[in-house]
């Protein structure tokens, strides 16, 4: 769209790195091909995914206005840029920022090109990317050069493909670490960017360094592959090394990673990585995308045999020097103070001691401090990153990262600095306290922006803050120290199942109307690397949420035991307990019309056109109910789990979807026996063969999940595939309602 | 040299009494309705950063907005296409674009009178640091451009501009009339 996309290569030439002006040059042409026909839609989708540019909500040319769906006609009429993808409809371009490490020319290089390219805002994930919205294909060329020309590539930032390698954000600076693990997540995501054995994935690939096993910031639990750093004796001596891990994962349904090797030295992460990606690249699923994460394999085949299969793999590969020169090369780029190490400074305003108590870090290194940029929503302005930029540069040999948390850690501050330092940031807007606290609420795009979302995430994450903030000062300590983290649906972007109070959107069909709801997660825990993931209670109208916080929260100060955390609360007085004390919530106010739109979003909430005859209306009170039972059958399943009996839960997870598939089957079969056999053969034909049941954007994998269970039925339960199970009973239950939502209009008896 | 990306911000009388969240239910209504000839997609609300864009109706050809970028709150006009035409045309396109959605905004009740235009001060910017790098060179390559477009703008009354010579923001410059100007003298001025 920009009149000087055609310009922009000529003049950066000579800027760019050889490989990557070249890269850049074929991506020119595949749009150019593409925009004249002669690519296929589907190999151009795949290769501007592999380049970080997704699609965006509204981007199949149709929008609900809230009363009708219309039509979207693009000027560039039918050419699609992937399949039900329309070319001039606005993107997502996602950055890559391995470990999360910029300078000041890379943030003036977002600011200009969030303005230029975007809204004016940068947008922080929860990976330590970058995301900017609403970018046009065409523009896309120029943009990733201009970032190439300061050094970042947006390279496999999306597809199926080798994600960012997130690191902790302290790295090098904090006081528990084992030690710096910054230049081996360097080292793995130069050796892993582009190399020919992760160019074969079933599913995307995430790996994640941590420093400590104690502290959240590396998230390694939650990864594909992770490393813990880690130092042990031998004959006397030291040694650093790493824990190994693999297999983990959020998703639909979270999988905790599994231990690989207890050490591994410095010298074989990058072979055994090299390894791990050839045996998933060769044994991973392909076909079924719903089950082609590593955590699947590695679940499948056992730890143990996957660790065998890993170990000849290793034994097969011919030696690269890159193995040890790139970590070698990394170890040499060491970060250093701009300033003398200073004192504490003496106590501040009122403002300036609430953002030290909780945006200040101590480092190991005497005299210095990392400082805590906290971002709403993640998002910052182009006015904002250029003052930024100046603050890097003038406080700090410009060491910045950006955290999981999505906000920015400011390294190597003097002490002496704090209180100069804090007037520039409150110039900027970005002297904000709470960092870390309940305030600073994670949340994924949800409806605002993303194909996937149900609710709208950043809407409800808005509202909360705002509300969190008019009284955070009288806020008990304890709740100040929650994490809430809200996802738009199931997919779990804003990683709500490891947050204390965690978040995901769902809808549910109320009176005859969708109404946005979010399913309240409890039970997670942030802290230990993600060390605990927390399931589904119940699900809750969006606008009953904020009630939902102020509920558990003012229960957990009233009754808390002694310095008991919010995990450990959530299992001594049971989820039984906490659901009746937000089971009124459950439903919307009789007559109150706000309940059936969203946060920030006026328009009524819909998934598709609505409208119920009065003969459907006896079938959604039966339909709901039998739903409802279902829903209350995994809830018991959950607590059986927590009592620690896996055959019971097991049991009651399954029963659970079998009679939510039993609900939808009796809408054109009300006779239908209890028949488990006959039930799921009615739903496979009725539903799965007709894909009626089938999600818009994730297909059958719901539906997957029923008839598994149903095989599998009367196999042993172990704790593992039992926990497993019950998140996917949940969502099967979820996506019930949805099909029904859908259903809608047609439903007729 | 050829102006394209034509911003155009007019400035908000008391900022401080205007309440943005009405705004989101206004420009969804304006996607809905098609009220102007450019294709409206998406509404994005920002409203949670300080100093920054506050909420935008994203349009594939521009984007419209009451942005509170710099704290200084204004309906912002920001043109995404090329347009064809001369200097003149592409900043008479954004200028009118940006007024009839004052225009609009005015004379929405939902906004309660409000939203109004301070009738002094018009910021004007160049959204592409390769069409317009903002030096020396680029203010006087289009020095009369501006002269030109602004004397009829204001139908020949008088004014001052202010250039910002950050080298690292746009290309752009403030516009301050020695008169206070409504949004429909402005647009008759624009339609002579």
């Amino acid at each position: 769209m920009k009149v000087s996309n055609s310009q922009w290569a000529a003049e950066l030439a000579g800027k760019l790195p050889e490989a990557m002006a070249r890269e850049l040059g074929i991506f020119d042409t595949e749009v150019a091909l593409r925009k004249q026909g002669k690519l296929d839609e589907r190999l151009f989708a795949e290769t501007r995914l592999r380049r970080g540019i997704y699609g965006q909500r509204y981007d199949n040319g149709h929008r609900h206005d809230g009363t009708k769906a219309q039509e979207i006609v693009y000027p560039s009429g039918s050419l699609t840029k992937g399949p039900h993808t329309m070319w001039d409809a606005p993107g997502m371009q996602r950055i890559k920022i391995p470990g999360g490490g910029m300078n000041a020319e890379q943030l003036e290089t977002m600011a200009d090109l969030a303005e230029e390219y975007s809204d004016g805002i940068a947008h922080v994930t929860t990976r330590q990317d970058f995301q900017l919205h609403y970018v046009h294909i065409e523009d896309t060329p120029s943009l990733m050069r201009r970032l190439a020309a300061a050094n970042i590539t947006t390279r496999e930032a999306c597809g199926n493909s080798v994600r960012n390698v997130t690191a902790c954000p302290y790295a090098g600076v904090c006081q528990d670490e084992a030690f710096d693990v910054t230049p081996y997540s360097r080292a793995l995501a130069r050796f892993l960017l582009g190399h020919p054995d992760c160019q074969n994935f079933g599913r995307k690939f995430k790996p994640a360094f941590s420093g400590c096993w104690q502290h959240a910031c590396g998230l390694t639990n939650m990864h594909d592959l992770g490393f813990i750093a880690k130092k042990h004796a031998e004959n006397g001596k030291e040694k650093i090394g790493f824990e190994m891990y693999v297999g983990g994962g959020l998703g639909t349904v979270p999988y905790m990673a599994k231990l690989f090797d207890s050490f591994v030295p410095p010298e074989e992460i990058l072979p055994l990585s090299q390894a791990i990606a050839r045996v998933f690249g060769r044994l991973g699923e392909k076909k079924n995308r719903n089950r082609a994460r590593i955590k699947f394999l590695v679940n499948d085949l056992g730890i143990e045999k996957f660790k065998e299969l890993v170990l000849e793999e290793r034994k097969t590969l011919t030696y690269d020097p890159r193995w040890t020169s790139y970590i070698a090369d990394e170890l040499r780029e060491t970060e250093t103070a701009l300033r003398p190490a200073g004192a504490q400074p003496p106590a501040g305003s009122d403002a300036f001691e609430r953002w030290r108590k909780n945006n200040i870090r101590p480092q190991k290194q005497d005299g210095y401090v990392t400082v805590t940029v906290a971002l709403p929503l993640g998002d910052i302005t182009s006015d904002q990153l250029r003052s930024l930029a100046d603050i890097v540069r003038k406080f700090t040999k410009e060491t910045i990262r950006t955290t999981v948390e999505q906000n920015f850690a400011i390294r190597w501050v003097s002490k002496t600095d704090l209180p100069e330092l804090y007037k520039e940031l409150q110039g900027a807007d970005l002297g904000g306290p709470g960092a870390g606290t309940i305030l600073d609420i994670v949340s994924c795009p949800g409806t605002d922006t993303c194909k996937l979302g149900i609710s709208s995430s950043r809407g409800l994450s808005a509202e909360l803050r705002k509300r969190l903030e008019e009284k955070s000062f009288q806020l008990d300590e304890a709740v100040q120290n929650l994490h809430i983290k809200v996802s738009g649906c199931f997919n779990s972007c804003g990683q709500h199942h490891v947050a204390d109070l965690g978040f995901y959107g769902v809808s549910r069909k109320v009176g005859g109307f969708a109404v946005p709801h979010f399913q309240v997660v409890l039970g997670g825990e942030w802290e230990h690397n993600a060390g605990a993931y927390g399931l589904p209670v119940a699900a809750v109208p969006s606008k009953n949420i904020p009630q939902v916080v102020t509920r558990l929260t003012e229960h957990y100060v009233a009754n808390r035991a002694g310095k008991e955390t919010f995990k450990e609360f959530v299992k001594r007085v049971g989820k039984v307990e906490l659901k009746k004390l937000v089971d009124d919530l459950t439903r919307p106010p009789a007559g109150d019309r706000s309940f059936f739109s969203d946060w920030g979003d006026p328009r009524e909430y819909s998934l598709g056109d609505l409208g119920v005859g009065e003969c459907a209306g006896e079938v959604v009170s039966s339909v709901e109910f039998d739903l409802a039972a279902a829903e209350r059958e995994v809830f018991e399943a959950q607590l059986a789990f927590d009592a620690g009996d896996s055959g019971k839960a097991g049991d009651l997870a399954y029963y659970a979807m079998l009679h939510a598939a039993k609900a939808l089957v009796k809408i054109s079969f009300p006779n239908i026996s209890d028949d488990e056999g006959l039930i799921v053969s009615e739903f496979r034909s009725r539903y799965y063969d007709t894909e009626k049941f089938f999600d818009p954007f994730v297909g059958g994998k719901f539906a997957q999940y029923f008839l598994d269970a149903h095989a599998k039925s009367k196999e042993p339960r172990t704790p593992d595939n039992t926990r497993y199970l019950i998140d996917e009973a949940q969502l099967f239950i979820d996506a019930s309602h949805s099909c029904y939502n859908r259903l809608g209009t047609s439903v007729t008896v | 040299m050829n102006l394209q990306h034509v911003n155009v911000k007019l400035l908000a009388r008391d900022p401080e009494k205007v309440d943005l969240e009405p705004l989101i239910p206004i420009f969804h209504s304006w996607i809905a309705n098609k009220v102007f000839e450019e294709l409206l997609l998406d509404v994005a609300d920002y409203r949670h950063v300080p100093a920054g864009p506050g909420v935008v109706l994203i349009g594939l050809q521009a984007d419209y907005s009451v942005d509170n970028t710099g704290d200084r709150l204004g309906v912002r006009y920001n043109r995404k296409a090329a347009l064809d035409g001369d200097n003149q045309e592409c900043l008479r396109q954004a200028a009118r674009a940006a007024l009839t959605a004052f225009q609009l905004l005015e004379n929405e009740p939902h906004l309660e009178g409000k939203l109004k235009f301070d009738g002094r001060e018009i910021e004007v910017f160049v959204n592409d640091r390769l069409v317009a790098p903002n030096r020396e060179a680029t203010r006087e390559a289009f020095r009369v451009d501006f002269q030109k477009f602004f004397e009829q703008l204001l139908g020949g009354g008088e004014f001052s501009l202010a250039y910002d010579t950050d080298p690292r923001r746009l290309f752009g410059l403030t516009l301050k009339t020695s008169r206070p100007f409504t949004v429909a003298e402005l647009l008759q001025n624009l339609a002579v």
